[in-house]
């Protein structure tokens, strides 16, 4: 059977978030409670979750997550790194042995910064310095998988149901003020652990759930801007969109949200206000390659924030709901409700309209 | 020399309407109404056979045959015999008729969602066909208050992704111009006006015009370029790459050869190549004095012919700063063209399309520009593949003439069109109401319209942006490996 990358593997799933808007950090429990209450969403075929705020000792390094095959490609990559980054501190991610799950590969953690001397001849800014290394790292060294490179953030993913996922990781011994969850269902797959999601470049990750039909089109356009599909998975491609429109061309969250959920012609021509006409029409104009089709409901998380965003026909269920400072999405009403039994509101965001919850004291993005 | 024969039955009423409804003088009468056949002449139009109110005229293929050579085959000889006798080039029309060199859209299989994301119906949903055509910036700009600034260029906005083709006044009449301009407009669309100028009567239509600028530069003026949505710089076209064009001066009469603006009864010849485009960068001069001269304020696009080097000129075209490539591939039809040429000269759109597309991918300028393809497009599934391969839109020709009465009997060239299309003939021209021939375009762009909403619905798609380059939505059937990878598709069954 071909790895998932080899071929494309359609997904069913369920995602969870929870968002700390005052910045108090909370451990991993409340969202592996919520995640497991969907359990039946996934099929025991990937799992995974996104912290953000978790690693405030190393705050102003990025944080690299590593899955490797074999000892091999970690020195390898170890090498690599050496030549470009100052390594700060390396470890192995505490696990812990679980029957629920198998086949781990080695997963370390890096907290690194580029070299200066580097860096200034690469002429790039840091993050996009760090971002082609890592990329360089998925597409050219054999066995060797960055999950996350994010500062203060990190990815936790694997094959298996996503309550074992949480339980092998540890995860409630980490705190964090904003987390996401995903739990997966693919219609087939040998089990890769890169396949499963969150899927991340440098802070921003995305758990999704749905199949989307302009996936080619998002992906070969992508692609144009240097990105390369290696997973041929949704996420991945939503990912990169996201990164390309705000990193790349300087748009906001809410802009993004205009362009891959792009409103309808026909709504754009009845919007009253001119300007805002003008601005939907240019967006989707000058992004039409971008615009996503299909059912796809997914939660963005980025330093400081997230947001929850559906495709505009509202083909995948996606609940949010408030409490005080904290706010929740989730695929199901009832995973939020076994957090949070008595929120202060409860809804459904509508088709195409983003929900953006930011941390208090910081701007939005 | 024979190909056809025409027969009639029993039924026939001796109204004698074949007679006048033939333009090839096929059929004649003799004193006593009795009908006189003159098989030779025949070009099976049809004409005769959707007039005959009783239903008794047959024109079939001659049944007498050479000996049959599997080398060389009836028109083989057939052809060798005429050059024989008049030591001429062979002259046709309409699209190459090649039947070894496959229809490649044919084996190709459009996808349908199933379980795992669910159909839209277009009923009950929106369904987007509009598209905008022309360039697109690399960056957004905004304003010191951070607001996005429109810093877009000029566009052409369709409401469905077709257009008409370049056809021109003097190879068809006025009244097809006039129907394709009224449909255009009712449509949403564009027509475009080929080589032969603009008729003033037709100027009231310039939102939905594209206006030509061919080698022989026949009646371009600057209120020609104006009266315009956009304008085409034609480098060549499918049918016959790298040759001019031809109108004899029989045909530069009157209006025509006002609107032409050449000398009536003199030949309008159109150079092979622009004698002030030898290379891409004199390209590059004539876009950008077009531009001028339209006060950027119109796109401007580039016509040329699907050759084998297509992938690495659309790339220097894109780079010419022409806003929209239009690529006519090796089917494409035309008025006249000389038949080893339209036969076996340039490749098929679907591997034009899908290398282009590709190559301004890899170059990463393929936003830039817009593809518009052309060249045997029949129908909406065709249309469906073009895009799905990497077109923007595409334009057809030879279909609208279809809706128009058109037969593809392949005698444009002689001038005699018995369906009143490719003729100058006032008697013959009379027989297209522009009206109805209007009525007929717009019946035929809704009705692929409506094909293309359920095909893009059954797939989950409900943009059709979604759909362009989107490759994953094809599969091919019957092509070999080779194949598969210019067209960038998978398998049926992979
Ligand atoms: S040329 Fe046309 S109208 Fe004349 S006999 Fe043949 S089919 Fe009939
Ligand atoms: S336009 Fe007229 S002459 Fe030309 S192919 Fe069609 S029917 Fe024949």
């Amino acid at each position: 059977m071909k790895k998932e990358g080899e071929v494309r593997i359609s997904s069913g799933c369920a995602i969870s978030g929870i968002f700390c808007r005052d910045g108090r950090r909370i451990t991993g429990e409340a969202i592996k409670k919520s995640i497991k209450v969907m359990h039946n969403r996934s099929n025991g075929l990937g799992g995974g979750f996104a912290g953000y705020g978790i690693y405030p000792q190393y705050k102003d390094y990025y944080a690299l997550h590593v899955f490797y095959d074999s000892q091999t490609s970690r020195e390898e990559t170890e090498r690599f790194l050496d030549r470009r980054f100052d390594i700060i501190n390396l470890s192995k991610i505490p696990v812990r042995q679980t029957s629920a799950i198998a086949d781990a590969p080695l997963i370390w953690r890096y907290f690194v910064s580029p070299l200066p001397h580097m860096l200034q001849d690469s002429q790039l800014d840091e993050d996009e310095y760090t971002s082609l290394a890592m990329i360089r790292i998925n597409d050219s060294i054999d066995g060797a998988y960055v999950v996350s490179c994010g500062k203060d953030m990190g990815v936790f993913k694997a094959v298996g149901y996503p309550e074992d996922v949480a339980d092998f990781y540890r995860i409630e011994e980490y705190e964090g003020y904003s987390w996401t969850a995903h739990g997966r269902y693919p219609t087939n797959t040998p089990g890769w652990w890169a396949g499963s999601h969150p899927f991340s470049l440098l802070d921003l990750t995305v758990v999704h759930n749905g199949e989307i039909s302009s996936y080619d089109a998002n992906r070969r356009a992508v692609e144009m801007y240097g990105y390369s599909c290696n997973l041929l998975t949704d996420t991945e491609v939503i990912t990169y969109i996201l990164d390309y429109l705000t990193r790349k061309q300087g748009l906001t969250l809410e802009e993004c949200s205009h362009v891959i959920a792009a409103p309808f012609w026909s709504t754009i021509a009845a919007t009253e206000d001119e300007d805002e006409r003008n601005r939907l029409s240019y967006m989707r104009n000058m992004f039409s390659s971008f615009l996503i089709t299909g059912p796809f409901s997914i939660l963005v998380g980025f330093s400081g924030g997230m947001m929850a965003l559906n495709d505009r026909l509202k083909l995948r269920s996606l609940v949010a709901a408030e409490k005080g400072h904290t706010v929740y999405f989730s695929s199901e009403e009832a995973a939020i409700r076994v957090i949070e039994d008595n929120p202060d509101r409860i809804w459904a965001p509508r088709g195409g309209e983003a929900v953006i919850v930011t941390l208090e004291k910081e701007a939005g993005r | 020399m024979r190909r056809y024969r025409i027969r009639k039955d029993d039924s026939c009423v001796s109204c004698l309407r074949c007679v006048s409804e033939c333009s090839f003088g096929a059929i004649t009468a003799s004193e006593n109404r009795t009908l006189v056949f003159h098989h030779d002449k025949c070009v099976d139009c049809q004409r005769c056979v959707s007039f005959c109110p009783a239903g008794a005229i047959y024109i079939t293929e001659d049944e007498n045959r050479f000996r049959e050579n599997s080398v060389f085959r009836k028109d083989d000889i057939s052809e060798i015999i005429l050059q024989a006798e008049t030591g001429g080039v062979l002259l046709s029309s309409m699209g190459a008729r090649e039947k070894n060199i496959p229809v490649y859209f044919d084996r190709m299989l459009l996808n349908a969602s199933q379980v795992t994301n669910p159909s839209i119906d277009p009923l009950r949903e929106p369904m987007e066909t509009a598209v905008f055509i022309g360039q697109r910036p690399e960056k957004i700009q905004r304003d010191k208050e951070g607001r996005l600034i429109n810093n877009l260029p000029p566009h052409l906005e369709l409401k469905t992704p077709i257009l008409f083709a370049a056809m021109s006044y003097g190879a068809i009449s006025l009244n097809v111009h006039k129907a394709l301009a009224a449909a255009a407009e009712e449509l949403g669309t564009y027509w475009n006006t080929g080589e032969g100028g603009l008729h003033e009567s037709l100027y009231p239509y310039k939102e939905n015009t594209i206006v030509q600028v061919a080698s022989g530069r026949f009646g371009v003026h600057e209120t020609y370029l104006n009266t315009a949505a956009a304008i085409e710089i034609k480098i060549g076209q499918g049918a016959k790459p790298g040759i001019g064009g031809h109108l004899t001066g029989r045909k530069i009469i009157g209006d025509v050869s006002r609107t032409r603006m050449v000398p009536e009864g003199l030949d309008a010849i159109s150079p092979a190549p622009h004698h002030d485009i030898y290379s891409i960068e004199d390209l590059a001069q004539l876009v950008m004095s077009i531009k001028e001269a339209t006060h950027y304020r119109k796109p401007v696009m580039v016509k040329v012919a699907a050759v084998h080097n297509i992938a690495p000129i659309a790339s220097g075209i894109a780079r010419s700063g022409a806003d929209i490539i239009s690529i006519d591939g090796y089917r494409g039809g035309t008025g006249a063209a000389p038949k080893r040429i339209r036969d076996n000269v340039g490749i098929p759109i679907e591997f034009a399309i899908a290398a282009v597309d590709q190559r301004l991918r890899e170059e990463k300028i393929r936003d830039r520009v817009s593809i518009i393809a052309s060249g045997g497009i029949r129908n909406s599934a065709d249309t469906v593949k073009a895009i799905a391969l990497g077109a923007d839109a595409v334009s057809i020709g030879t279909a609208a003439l279809c809706a128009l009465g058109c037969h593809i009997c392949a005698s444009c060239h002689t001038g005699r069109c018995a369906w009143g299309i490719a003729t100058q003939d006032p008697e013959l021209t009379k027989r297209l109401d522009p009206e109805k021939g209007a009525k007929r375009l717009v019946n035929l762009m809704n009705a692929w319209t409506r094909e293309i909403k359920e095909i893009m619905g059954g797939m989950g798609i409900n943009s059709i942006e979604a759909l362009r380059g989107n490759r994953m939505a094809l599969r091919g059937v019957a092509l070999n490996e080779k194949e598969l990878e210019i067209l960038g598709i998978r398998y049926a069954g992979e």
